[in-house]
């Protein structure tokens, strides 16, 4: 018997061989091939710059991380809605502030959409916008320092998901509340959510030279989830375009109330129009409370401004600036093609993309095609502005993005594959599996008027097997594909900080001439700033102790302090005197509640020491800065509280 | 013994098989393909190596005796890896016996290479985004399919219908549950 099953077995083998065997080592040959161009692809020589910066949300870590394509190499966390021991965000006095809300300190958010400025529908590389999605924010980084530098509370929202979109020319960053809540918030039953929560868009202005952010008007409308967004651009500039799920208003098990209906909508907006509006005195003013925070790259110090009052606007107040496209299988992602012409929406639920037309939007709302309304706002006929439908394209779709070449690429979460479908005909040409079940793809540029279609990355935050195992915590990913081709290629898997949600990239190029390298020491308006080393001193004023303090390659001036006591409150303004590219010096000191310092050369920052017991204790720089880095340290004395032991501070004294 | 190498005859037929249809698809580069220069070993959260976590509703299909002619289905289908990912993925699961009630050659048809398509949108009809037990799917009328279609859901008595197949059994997954029904659900169109 035994061996019978053997001989079988054999056989077997030996057909398996001989009926593959010729195709075996063809196969095996060109993935040898194609493994070393993949290499070869992503290869970035040791002192050599990548060609795309990608900024990748880090998610739920609240912060936004950049990378280098197509190397995947990490090239900075940013600080953004999370407090940073390393960079001291939010630790320090200075950035505090940052985050301060209508709710107090909130030390974290989920951050899920960067989006890159545009000047003509084109990547400007001046600043990116992150929306926080818990507590409702919307941040500003600087694409010079590569720093957050302003963050505003959105009011009237709750789970702020359906942004950080900008229009054309960075005219509006747009947040949408994913949930609908009373407007303004009071105590009411949650049963009666139907006809009396609200939703509301709130177009953001933003400065065109120093890019601060304004409420310029929230649209309050009906009560749906609105989840995505996206501008129109070229002939559709002057719109933007917002999913919607949850039509049904339910307040409980989502899961089923809220799949009711077959289709769901997106939401067009005529911003332009309901500007003017506006700009002629309408819309109404409602009491607010929100916080505005600013950071000064001069005085390196942020300030939190509580604001009182938003201006409100009800679309029926302004007819013709808002209709609803009927939209299948609660659509999730809301993609606007780099014409301007399609605006395709990903029905979550579905295995088809619906492409609406703008033209035929226009024609419909013209010719009135109207399919009854839905609280005063005119449904559009969906055969009337249906341009397509992507048919069994996969399993859940989710996000779209594009290669300025009429190709569409998108991510479905079920199929776990990137698909690209050609936009004019809706026909799928390629798909490539991700690993595992894709959220976001995104190419640079890819949702604006130009993008540069040259690779996608898939974001993943399911890798289980992928890489090597970290415990029941593993590794997020993204997954680099080369699209130059008419296929895909699959060509490199790089890990990311969590979660990596959703990303913008734009050539090094852009931005890369504009980085800054340092602070100019004598621009330096820090308040407590010490510029001179004269200067440096240790004032008390009660119990609060103020130390003036510099750093220089390698020590701090003062580093030995006297007369300090248990009870005080010690101020450590530290002012770094380097004025060379890449010199930080930090600081901490033994028993500090708070963080180390980073400080960057001609920058101030302060950080609060509270000692609790007598004794001498030493303070260091943290961050190797030098080849006497080790010799960069100081002592502080501190007393009993009733001692009388005078104010003194000295470098280099016996 | 007698399973062990059964189970690696199985094991090499498919392999074989696998890989001689990995060939075929790289000469027919018209056509969209589902798997493309991957390694001949199929990837996919479907072949992750893991025997700690709760099974998924391709482990329990594949671990039921009654259902052989699904999980090959399945497997002709290529839909391995859409039915363990997080989903919730409620799977509708005819028994053989279901899929022997179909006139005669219908099963021998679909499995056909040709009909791939087919095959895969009536198995998308059996799949329902969610996870629901039987008692608490007497709350809907219908339900949403993969297959973009929908599915009437009825109830007799204690009994549960879905698309005219009577629930007879329930098995809760890892990323989902598989309801055993007793009739195969054929698309309308």
């Amino acid at each position: 018997m035994k061996k019978s099953v053997l001989f079988i077995l054999s056989l077997f083998m030996a057909a398996g061989f001989f009926s593959c065997n010729n195709s075996e080592n063809s196969k095996n040959g060109d993935r040898g091939a194609l493994a070393s161009s993949a290499a070869e692809k992503t290869y970035v020589a040791p002192g050599e710059h990548d060609e795309f910066y990608a900024f990748i949300s880090g998610g739920f870590s609240g912060q936004l991380s950049v990378y280098g394509l197509p190397s995947g190499r990490l090239l900075k966390v940013i600080p953004v809605f999370s407090q940073d021991a390393e960079k001291a965000w939010g630790y320090n006095e200075e950035t505090k502030p940052m985050l301060n809300t209508s709710h107090g300190f909130v030390p974290w958010d989920d951050a899920h959409h960067p989006d890159i400025s545009q000047t003509n529908g084109k990547l400007d590389g001046r600043w990116v916008f992150i929306n926080g999605n818990n507590t409702p924010r919307i941040a500003k980084i600087d694409l010079t320092t590569f720093e957050t530098t302003e963050i505003i509370e959105v009011p009237n929202s709750a789970g702020n998901h359906s942004s950080s979109f900008v229009t054309e020319n960075t005219e509006y960053v747009v947040a949408g509340t994913r949930f609908s809540v009373p407007v303004p918030q009071r105590d009411m039953p949650i049963k009666d959510y139907k006809g009396n929560f609200k939703g509301s868009l709130t177009f953001i202005s933003v400065d065109p030279e120093e890019g601060h952010m304004d409420i310029k008007f929230q649209l309050m409308m009906p009560g749906f989830d609105y989840d995505l967004s996206h501008p129109g651009r070229g002939k559709s500039h002057g719109w933007f375009f917002f999913s919607t799920y949850n039509t049904e208003e339910a307040n409980s098990l989502l899961e089923v109330n809220a799949s009711q209906n077959d289709k769901d909508f997106i939401a067009a907006v005529n911003w332009k129009k309901i500007e003017e509006y506006v700009n002629n005195g309408g819309g109404k003013t409602m009491p607010a409370n929100y916080a505005h925070n600013v950071y000064d790259e001069d005085t390196h110090t942020a300030t939190s401004t509580m604001k009182k009052e938003v201006l409100v606007v009800d679309p029926l107040e302004v007819p013709g600036a808002v209709f609803l496209l009927p939209t299948p299988k609660s659509p999730h992602g809301c993609d606007v093609d780099p014409t301007g012409e399609y605006i395709i929406g990903n029905g979550k639920l579905s295995a088809d993309l619906t492409i609406h037309s703008f033209t035929k939007m226009m024609d419909a709302i013209e010719n009135e095609k109207f399919d009854g309304e839905a609280y005063g706002i005119p449904i559009l006929k969906f055969e009337d502005v249906l341009a397509g439908t992507v048919k069994q394209a996969g399993l859940g779709p989710l996000h779209t993005e594009f290669d300025g070449e009429g190709n569409g690429y998108t991510s479905f979460f079920i199929s776990s594959e990137v698909v690209k479908w050609k936009v004019e005909t809706q026909e799928v040409i390629d798909r490539k599996p991700a690993y595992y079940s894709v959220g976001h793809v995104m190419i640079p540029g890819g949702n604006s008027a130009e993008p540069f279609g040259k690779y996608v990355i898939a974001m993943n935050k399911i890798t289980k097997d992928r890489y090597l195992p970290t415990g029941p915590e593993v590794t997020h990913s993204a997954q680099l594909y080369d699209i130059s081709g008419e296929k895909m290629e699959l060509l490199l898997d790089f890990p990311t900080i969590g979660e990596p949600h959703y990303a913008a990239g734009i050539p090094a190029d852009i931005i890369k001439p504009n980085s800054k390298k340092i602070f100019k020491l004598d621009e330096n308006k820090h308040k407590h700033a010490t510029l001179n080393n004269g200067d440096a001193r240790v004032e008390r004023d009660g119990n609060e102790v103020h130390v003036y303090m510099t750093m220089i390659r390698s020590h701090f001036t003062p580093d030995n302090i006297e007369g300090i006591k248990v009870g005080d409150k010690v101020y450590f303004h530290v002012t770094n005197h380097e004025q060379d590219y890449d010199v930080p010096h930090g600081i901490s000191m033994i028993g500090a509640n708070t963080s180390e310092l980073l400080i960057m050369p001609g920058q101030t920052e302060t950080f609060v020491w509270e000692p609790k017991q007598p004794g001498v204790w030493p303070f260091y720089c943290t961050d190797f800065c030098s080849a006497l880095h080790q010799e960069m340290q100081g002592y502080v004395r501190v007393s009993p509280a009733d001692s009388d032991i005078e104010l003194s501070w000295s470098l280099g004294e016996d | 013994m007698k399973t062990a190498i059964k189970f690696l005859l199985l094991t090499i037929l498919i392999s074989g098989l696998t890989a001689c249809k990995n060939n075929a698809e790289t000469k027919e580069n018209n056509e969209v393909s589902t798997t493309t220069e991957q390694p001949q070993e199929r990837q996919g959260q479907a072949f992750v190596k893991d025997d700690v976590s709760e099974p998924t509703v391709l482990d329990i299909a594949i671990q039921s005796e009654d259902h052989k002619t699904l999980v090959a289905a399945v497997q002709a289908a290529e839909l391995e890896n859409a039915l363990v990912n997080a989903g919730p993925l409620m799977v509708f699961a005819p028994t053989d016996e279901a899929f022997a009630a179909l006139p005669e050659g219908t099963v021998e048809d679909l499995l056909k290479p040709e009909n791939k398509n087919k095959l895969s949108h009536i198995l998308k009809h059996h799949v329902t985004p969610g996870k629901y037990d039987k008692e608490f799917l007497k709350k809907f009328k219908k339900l949403g399919q993969a297959s973009d279609l929908n599915v009437p859901v009825e109830v007799k008595g204690e009994d549960v219908y879905v698309g005219g197949a009577k629930i007879i059994a329930s098995v809760s997954a890892g990323n989902g549950i598989v309801h055993v029904v007793d009739k195969v659900i054929i698309p309308e169109n």
